[in-house]
């Protein structure tokens, strides 16, 4: 591999953007593949399924054997809420590979007791979500039920394009949210993009389960094409 | 998505600027079960340090010896590792699967 583009590949994951490294196992040739140019790559449908997928995998095109290495950055979870959902939410996804962080001003509830080895800041979300680097690979979770708390955290996730937004409450409550958020400047296709109620529909009744629902819906957005993600979810 | 080889390559640029001779091995195909997927690298250097994993072990030694060759040669090898490939090889996966290990020198 030429220092060059192992340069540049460590640059891309160090500014969390995804990208794809190229290899003709046969002859050793190597082409990176940033995000932003994907579409317009000749091998753009295999590029897109591999990242989708997570998965780095050898394929043939062209009469080529090529080996894809995909590299993309560590899902991060931010949950607004230290409640008790957050409590199961929390080790849950980290098990699943996210890196997780719970906001919440409330001292109270964001108390090391409740989160052990989870990181913690018990900020307003004004506060504590900008030094958070939260982005397109941030699944964002807003759970208090306060206006207060929830809604400045999901404009701020609006803003950051997260891959997920759920919130948590009722159809009515979101309705209700909805309203607050676009008197607030958010647009309708920002206040569409909340999944709320949150969660798949497992019947989930314990913080547990309702922890399950989240993160079954999470990862089928992250996994799952376009198509099949909104059937899913 | 989730990437926790990050050290790694991090490594083989960090060492190929410190001056030293350096491969890179990176799982490229694998059959049946096999102990790290596709994608799974281990840098090693001239002095035989190596970092990361290919197998979890198991083929970890013949990697670092062939990885000295491609850094002396400059060429790319790609080598196969498997049970039911022993004469090819001393070593073989203990779990009963087959990877294939692309290993490239860098700089």
């Amino acid at each position: 591999m030429k220092l060059e583009i192992l340069h540049e590949l460590n640059a891309e994951r160090a500014a969390r953007r995804p990208v794809i490294l190229v290899t003709d196992t046969e002859n050793g040739e190597q082409r990176l593949v940033k995000a932003r140019d994907f579409a317009k790559d000749p091998l753009h449908a295999e590029l897109d399924k591999q990242l989708r997928m997570g998965k780095s995998a050898s394929i043939e095109a062209g009469g080529k054997k090529l080996f894809l290495n995909v590299c993309a950055p560590t899902a991060k979870l931010v949950i607004v809420g230290a409640v008790h959902i957050s409590q199961a939410l929390a080790p849950l996804a980290r098990s699943l590979g996210y890196d997780v962080t719970v906001v919440d001003p409330r001292t109270a509830f964001a108390s090391p007791e409740r989160f052990p080895d989870i990181p913690l800041v018990a900020e307003w979300p004004d506060t504590a979500l900008p030094p958070l680097n939260v982005d397109p690979y941030t699944a964002f979770v807003a759970v208090t039920h306060d206006p207060k708390i929830d809604d400045p955290a999901l404009l701020h996730a609006f803003e950051r394009n997260c891959f997920y937004i759920g919130a948590l409450g009722s159809r009515k409550t979101h309705a209700k949210r909805g309203d607050r958020l676009r008197a607030q400047g958010a647009k309708e296709t920002d206040v569409a993009r909340i999944h709320a109620p949150i969660g798949l529909a497992i019947g989930a009744v314990s913080p547990s389960e309702i922890a399950v629902s989240i993160m079954a819906e999470i990862t089928a957005v992250l996994r799952l094409p376009s198509k099949e993600k909104v059937e899913a979810a | 998505m989730l990437d926790r080889d990050e050290d790694i390559l991090r490594a083989a640029e960090d060492w190929q600027k410190a001056g030293r001779g350096v491969a890179l091995a990176t799982v490229v195909e694998t059959w049946g079960s096999a102990p790290r997927p596709a994608g799974s690298s281990l840098v090693i250097n001239d002095e035989g340090t190596f970092l990361g994993s290919v197998s979890g072990g198991c083929v970890e030694g013949a990697v670092v010896t062939e990885a000295m060759d491609v850094i002396q040669s400059g060429k790319p090898k790609m080598l196969e590792f498997g049970v039911a490939d022993e004469t090819a090889w001393n070593v073989g996966l203990s779990c009963g699967g087959t990877i294939r290990v692309f290993v490239e020198k860098v700089g």
